[in-house]
C-alpha cells in the first residue's frame, strides 16, 4: 500500500518553486520554532527587559536637566528617542542569535526541505518581533512611571509603538546580512555595534539637532532614525500622522527590498 | 517540468567535482543507482563520501558535473529534487533546543500538513521508531542512538522516494547499530531507494545491494558485493594438522582437492590456502579423514576492510582513516 502511495507522489508533477503562499507559511511555521525556542529558554529575553529599563532611567536623569531644565519636560523628547534606540538595538541579537542558529545541523535540514529559501530567515526575524513588542511596552511603562503623559493618547501610542517594531523588523535584515555572512557570532555583534552606534547617536534621539555642528545637521537630518524619532514624537505628543510616519515607512521598506534579497542570496550560497 | 520520470534511475551523477581551496575533496565521480535499491558509498574519512551527498542534495553547489535524482537535476530543479528525497546527515541535523515531537511537528508543518496531520503523523513515527516515552523531554537528553533515530524519523515524514543516509551508524553502539540496520531494510521494503556512506566494509555488506568504493575523491572500484569481495581476492583456509609429521601429506592433499598452490608453516603444523569455493572444503575434509589425518583446528578468514582499501587503492584505509580501526575486526573464524 505503500509503494502505491509512493509512486503516487512520483507521478504528481511537481513545482520548480514555492507559491508566495507557500512562502508565507512556511516563514510562519520558522516563526512558531522560533517562538518555541523562547519558550523553552527565557533567559534570551534578559537584554530586552533590562536594557529598557536601565536606558531609560540613566538617559533621562543624565540628560534632563541639561536639555530641557527638567526631567519632566525632557519626558517627551527622550522616550521617543530612547524607544527607537533601544528597540532598534535589540534587534542586533536577531543577527548573533540567527548566527548561532545557523551554526547547528537543523538548518542542513532546512536547506533539504522543499520549503521556500526566504522562510528560516523570514521566520527567526519574525519570531524576534516578539523581543521588540517586549523592550517598546517596558520603555513606554518606564516613561509613564517616570511621570510621562503622552498627549497624543494610548491609541497613538500603540500606532507609535507598531512603527518602531515594524521599522526594527526591517533594520533585523541588515543584522541578519551580517548573521548570514559573518564566520562567528561575537564578529556579529562587533560589526552591529559599529554600525549602529553612530547611527542612533548622530540622531535627533537624545539631543535638539540645533545644538549641533552644521555639518553634523546635514547627517542628522538625513538620518533615517532621525525620521523615526521625529515620527514617533508627532505620533505620541500630538496624535499626528505626517511625512516623518511616511518617510519612516518607506526607509524600512527600502532597507528589506535591499536586504531581504542580499541576505537570502548569501544564505543560498553560505553551506 | 512535467518531464516523464525515468523510473529506472534514482541517482545519475557523471563527473561530480567539488574543489575546497587546493584541495579537490571530490573529482569526478560518476554514480549510478537504480530505484528501489540500496547503494553503498564506502570510502574512509575524507575521501569524499559526505561531500558527494551534500551536493546530491542540493545542500552544496557541485563545481562539475552533473546530477540527476529520478530524472531531475539537482542545480536547475533543485525545489523539486528537495520533494524527492529525505537527508539523515552524519551529525543530526534536529532542533537541540526543542523536544522530539515540537521537532517532528515543525517539520511537517514545513512539508505542508495541517496542524492535526502534523501532530499524528509526529506521534505515529515516533511510535514506529521507540521514542514515544522521550516525546517530551528535551533533545539535550537524548543519547545518540536516539538523535539518530529522531533524525531519521524527520526524514521519512514526507515519505520520499530516495533517502540520503549519511554514516547512518557511526558512533553507535552493536545492538542500536543492527536496529538502525533493520530499520533501513524496512524502508527499503516500502519502495524507498536508500543511498547511504559507510566506513564499514561490513554494513555494506550487510545492507547493499551494490557499493561503490571511493578514496581521494574518486570511484576506484563499483559493483555488487560479491563482485567487489572477489575483485579484493577469496578468503583463506587455515587447516592445523594434529601431527606434524602429517603435514607435507595433508598439504598434497589440499593442493590436490582445491586445485591451488598452498603455504605451509612446518614448526606449527599449520596449512594456508586460497579458498574459492566453500564447497570443496567438505571434499577436502572427507579426504583428510579416510588418510586417517587428525586436525585440530580449522579457520578461514575473510579479506579485511585493511586488505579491500590495499588491493583497490595501494594504499591503506588506516592511512586516512584511524576511524576503521573502532571497527571490530572483521574476521569471521570458525573454528571446529
Amino acid at each position: 500500500m505503500k509503494s502505491a502511495a509512493l509512486t503516487q507522489e512520483l507521478d504528481r508533477s511537481l513545482k520548480n518553486r514555492a507559491s508566495f503562499a507557500q512562502a508565507l507559511r512556511h516563514s510562519l511555521t520558522m516563526a512558531y520554532r522560533g517562538l518555541l525556542k523562547i519558550r523553552r529558554t527565557p533567559e534570551q529575553l534578559f537584554d530586552v527587559t533590562i536594557q529598557p529599563i536601565l536606558f531609560t532611567l540613566m538617559f533621562t536623569y543624565i540628560f534632563g536637566g541639561a536639555i530641557s531644565g527638567n526631567v519632566e519636560n525632557y519626558l517627551p523628547i527622550i522616550i521617543p528617542g530612547i524607544l527607537v534606540q533601544t528597540v532598534i538595538s535589540t534587534s542586533i541579537v536577531t543577527g548573533v542569535q540567527l548566527r548561532e542558529d545557523m551554526d547547528k545541523g537543523v538548518f542542513d535540514r532546512f536547506k533539504s526541505l522543499p520549503i521556500a529559501r526566504i522562510a528560516p530567515l523570514a521566520g527567526a526575524l519574525l519570531a524576534d518581533t516578539i523581543r521588540y513588542t517586549i523592550a517598546t511596552v517596558l520603555t513606554f511603562a518606564m516613561g509613564y512611571i517616570m511621570g510621562y503623559q503622552p498627549e497624543g493618547g494610548l491609541g497613538f501610542v500603540a500606532i507609535a509603538g507598531i512603527l518602531v517594531i515594524a521599522c526594527s523588523w526591517a533594520v533585523s535584515w541588515i543584522f541578519a546580512f551580517f548573521g548570514v555572512i559573518a564566520r562567528t557570532a561575537a564578529s556579529v555583534q562587533g560589526i552591529s555595534m559599529l554600525v549602529l552606534f553612530p547611527l542612533t547617536f548622530l540622531s535627533n534621539a537624545f539631543v535638539p539637532v540645533e545644538t549641533m555642528p552644521r555639518w553634523l545637521q546635514w547627517f542628522v537630518q538625513l538620518n533615517p532614525i532621525s525620521h523615526l524619532v521625529s515620527a514617533v514624537r508627532e505620533l505620541v505628543n500630538s496624535g499626528t500622522i505626517g511625512t516623518e510616519f511616511a518617510l519612516s515607512l518607506a526607509s524600512a521598506a527600502v532597507i528589506v527590498a535591499i536586504f531581504a534579497p542580499l541576505t537570502v542570496r548569501a544564505y543560498m550560497r553560505r553551506t | 517540468m512535467n518531464k516523464k520520470y525515468s523510473n529506472e534511475w534514482a541517482v545519475e551523477a557523471r563527473g561530480l567535482v567539488k574543489v575546497f581551496g587546493d584541495n579537490r575533496a571530490v573529482d569526478g565521480v560518476d554514480l549510478n543507482v537504480r530505484a528501489g535499491s540500496i547503494y553503498g558509498v564506502l570510502g574512509p574519512n575524507g575521501a569524499g563520501k559526505t561531500t558527494t551527498i551534500r551536493m546530491l542534495a542540493t545542500l552544496l553547489r557541485a563545481d562539475g558535473g552533473e546530477a540527476r535524482i529520478f530524472g531531475h537535476d539537482v542545480t536547475k530543479e533543485a525545489h523539486v529534487v528537495r520533494q524527492l528525497i529525505g537527508v539523515t546527515g552524519q551529525y543530526a541535523s534536529v532542533d537541540e533546543s526543542l523536544s522530539a515531537t515540537e521537532n517532528l511537528i515543525i517539520f511537517s508543518r514545513l512539508l505542508g500538513l495541517g496542524r492535526a496531520e502534523a501532530k499524528r503523523k509526529a506521534a505515529e513515527l515516533l511510535e514506529e521508531f521507540g521514542l514515544t516515552e522521550a516525546a517530551k523531554r528535551p533533545l539535550k537528553h537524548f543519547s545518540g542512538g536516539m538523535r539518530r533515530r529522531l533524525d531519521l524519523a524527520a526524514s521519512l515524514i514526507a515519505q520520499p522516494p530516495l533517502i540520503f543516509l549519511d554514516e547512518p551508524t557511526t558512533g553507535l553502539d552493536p545492538r542500536t547499530r543492527s536496529q538502525m540496520w533493520d530499520t533501513i531494510r524496512r524502508l527499503v521494503e516500502t519502495g524507498s531507494t536508500v543511498l547511504l556512506t559507510t566506513q564499514y566494509l561490513d554494513e555494506a555488506d550487510q545492507l547493499a545491494d551494490r557499493i561503490a568504493v571511493i578514496d581521494r575523491g574518486r570511484v576506484v572500484a563499483e559493483g555488487t558485493v560479491d563482485e567487489l569481495k572477489a575483485s579484493v581476492g577469496n578468503s583463506a583456509l587455515h587447516l592445523r594438522v594434529q601431527n606434524v609429521q602429517d603435514i607435507a601429506n595433508a598439504r598434497e592433499m589440499v593442493e590436490q582437492v582445491l586445485g591451488v598452490r598452498s603455504s605451509i608453516t612446518a614448526e606449527a603444523g599449520k596449512i594456508t590456502a586460497p579458498m574459492a569455493s566453500a564447497d570443496q572444503v567438505t571434499d577436502l575434509l572427507i579426504a583428510l579423514r579416510t588418510r586417517g589425518i587428525h586436525l585440530t583446528e580449522i579457520s578461514v578468514q575473510k579479506p579485511t576492510l585493511d586488505e579491500v582499501f590495499l588491493t583497490i587503492t595501494g594504499h591503506g584505509a588506516s592511512e586516512n582513516a584511524q576511524q576503521a580501526s573502532e571497527q571490530p575486526n572483521r574476521t569471521e573464524e570458525a573454528t571446529v
